[in-house]
């Protein structure tokens, strides 16, 4: 079956000094679902995520041989502009980072940097995500105070705003609930479910039941080996390996 | 430790009481207001102005320049330069030398270099040997506070699509600033107070200066050679003009504070 994805990976291996952190990874993200990847602490999940919009090239000794095919283009292809790949991809991280700026400015960063300027213009985009990421609500009186003001969880659902108003076709969230209270990571869990019909989502977790709550597709990485990947409940109800299995039931972590 | 603390807070206010008691006597609205009249140096009328307003060019024309050298150099140690990067290590190493280099001997350096490009002793050559006297100083203090800078917060202005040239002027910048002014001020404190570098490189004159390339006085020289002469009038005045550079001190710290708090509401933590 030949079907476009956004996101192809291709026999990946990344190595951090002499560590090898991703061994052989091939792999292709459906688009328009929510896909999540699973495994234990360190087993390279957030390498794998931080891979397909080359935030790993800022890790210090990192070195990356094989293909991560967006829209069919290798994004470590010497030529490729790296912005032009990241703009594709809205990121959330484990704790929201706001930038030191407003909250209007935090949604109007991304579309300032690339190139609107027209403040009405600039004003319909901070409201529209900032409705998008149910925030709007909450701060539609308060849009210049400093975005550091906000709770954990407004901030996360800021930084998530921020990520859409460049109008990205992916969103990767590493362990976006980490830091949140159980009410705001429902609320950002409920966002993913509604937003999955326009993006392609990537989610790392390694909370079992986030994954069962919200995967369609699941990625099950062990020490850096792809052990198993196919549609969730092929992998919850019946996985083929016994380390999935395992991990699923519990038994290792 | 107690005793430290006593030591440091009893030297502080000592040398505020000397100089508040030697020189309140001779504190009169002409020292501000007025150059040195004839014979002033022998007890006769006039005031620093010249010194007063000659140090303020200077440190700030020097902090000024300063600002254009650090700024590029602390963003590209924290921004672009690997975190194990051994030019990075060499060049905080460098500032650290740097700073322990004797303020005479930036005087002496710039000098030289005066010397070559054929200046005389002027407010221009003055801005630049005490420009590279507070290089070291405002680049390490710059570079502590943006060091604090979480990579994640980098990381999130990345993943936007920004560069990294867009990442540290708007980014980094904005999240270091109350940081950054600190810096400034401190070089700009440390520039103003500075008497040695400025010896053979910015001279000496009764005059305020109108020009980057005719003498400035400085407050510290003209402390130094009022308290040289025998007349303790004259010495009297030296500790007036000493309470000035320290009142001068004293408000760019209130300065700092004010700014510092006024800009920390951005700040992630």
């Amino acid at each position: 079956m030949e079907f476009k994805t956004h996101i192809s990976v291709q026999r990946l291996n990344v190595f951090y000094g002499n560590v090898q952190a991703l061994r052989n990874i091939t792999v292709d993200i459906p688009d328009r679902k929510i896909s999540v990847i699973i495994g234990p602490s360190g087993c390279g999940k957030t390498t794998l995520l931080k891979s397909f919009n080359r935030l790993i090239d800022s890790v210090d000794g990192v070195r990356v041989s094989g293909k991560v095919l967006v829209d069919g283009e290798n994004i470590f292809d010497p030529n490729v502009e790296v912005t032009h790949i990241r703009k594709k991809m809205g990121l959330l991280s484990q704790k929201p980072y706001p930038l030191p700026m407003s909250i209007y400015d935090n949604v109007a960063y991304g579309p300032r940097i690339h190139g609107i300027k027209n403040k009405k213009e600039l004003d319909r985009i901070v409201a529209h995500y900032l409705k998008e990421s149910s925030l709007w609500d909450e701060v539609k009186d308060r849009l210049y105070q400093p975005a550091s003001t906000l709770s954990l969880g407004q901030q996360q659902r800021l930084c998530l705003a921020r990520g859409l108003a460049v109008e990205p076709d992916i969103i990767l969230g590493d362990e976006p609930t980490s830091a949140l209270d159980p009410r705001s990571s429902q609320r950002i869990e409920q966002r993913f479910l509604e937003l999955k019909n326009e993006y392609t989502i990537v989610i790392v977790t390694h909370i079992l039941r986030q994954a069962k709550r919200l995967a369609d597709y699941v990625v099950f990485l062990y020490f850096g080996e792809l052990i198993e990947h196919g549609p969730a409940e092929d992998i919850f109800e019946n996985p083929k390996e016994e380390m999935t299995k395992e991990y699923i039931k519990g038994i290792i972590s | 430790m107690f005793t430290s603390m006593l030591i440091i807070i009893s030297s502080l206010v000592l040398i505020l009481v000397t100089v508040l008691a030697k020189g309140l006597p001779s504190m009169n609205l002409a020292m501000i207001t007025q150059t040195p009249k004839g014979g002033y140096y022998l007890g006769k009328e006039g005031g620093v102005l010249n010194a007063i307003a000659g140090s303020l060019y200077l440190a700030g024309g020097a902090t000024f320049l300063a600002i254009f050298i650090s700024l590029p150099v602390v963003l590209y140690l924290n921004v672009y330069a690997r975190k194990t990067s051994r030019l990075a290590a060499f060049t905080r190493f460098s500032f650290d030398v740097l700073w322990g280099v004797p303020s005479i001997v930036y005087g002496a350096f710039g000098f030289t270099i005066m010397l070559f490009f054929g200046l005389r002793a002027s407010l221009l050559g003055g801005i630049i040997a005490v420009s590279l006297l507070i290089l070291p100083v405002m680049t390490r203090a710059m570079d502590e506070v943006v060091r604090m800078v979480p990579q994640e917060l980098l990381e999130a202005s990345y993943a936007l699509g920004t560069t990294r040239f867009e990442t540290a002027l708007k980014v980094v910048v904005r999240q270091t600033l109350p940081g950054i002014l600190t810096a400034v001020l401190i070089a700009f404190g440390r520039g103003i107070g500075d008497a040695a570098s400025v010896i053979f490189t910015a001279g000496f004159t009764d005059y305020i200066p109108y020009s980057l390339l005719r003498p400035a006085a400085t407050l510290p020289l003209a402390i130094f050679f009022q308290l040289g002469t025998p007349f303790p009038e004259v010495q009297g005045r030296a500790y007036a003009s000493a309470l000035i550079l320290t009142v001068i001190i004293l408000i760019i710290s209130i300065v700092s504070r004010i700014l510092t708090n006024r800009f920390t509401k951005h700040i992630v933590k």
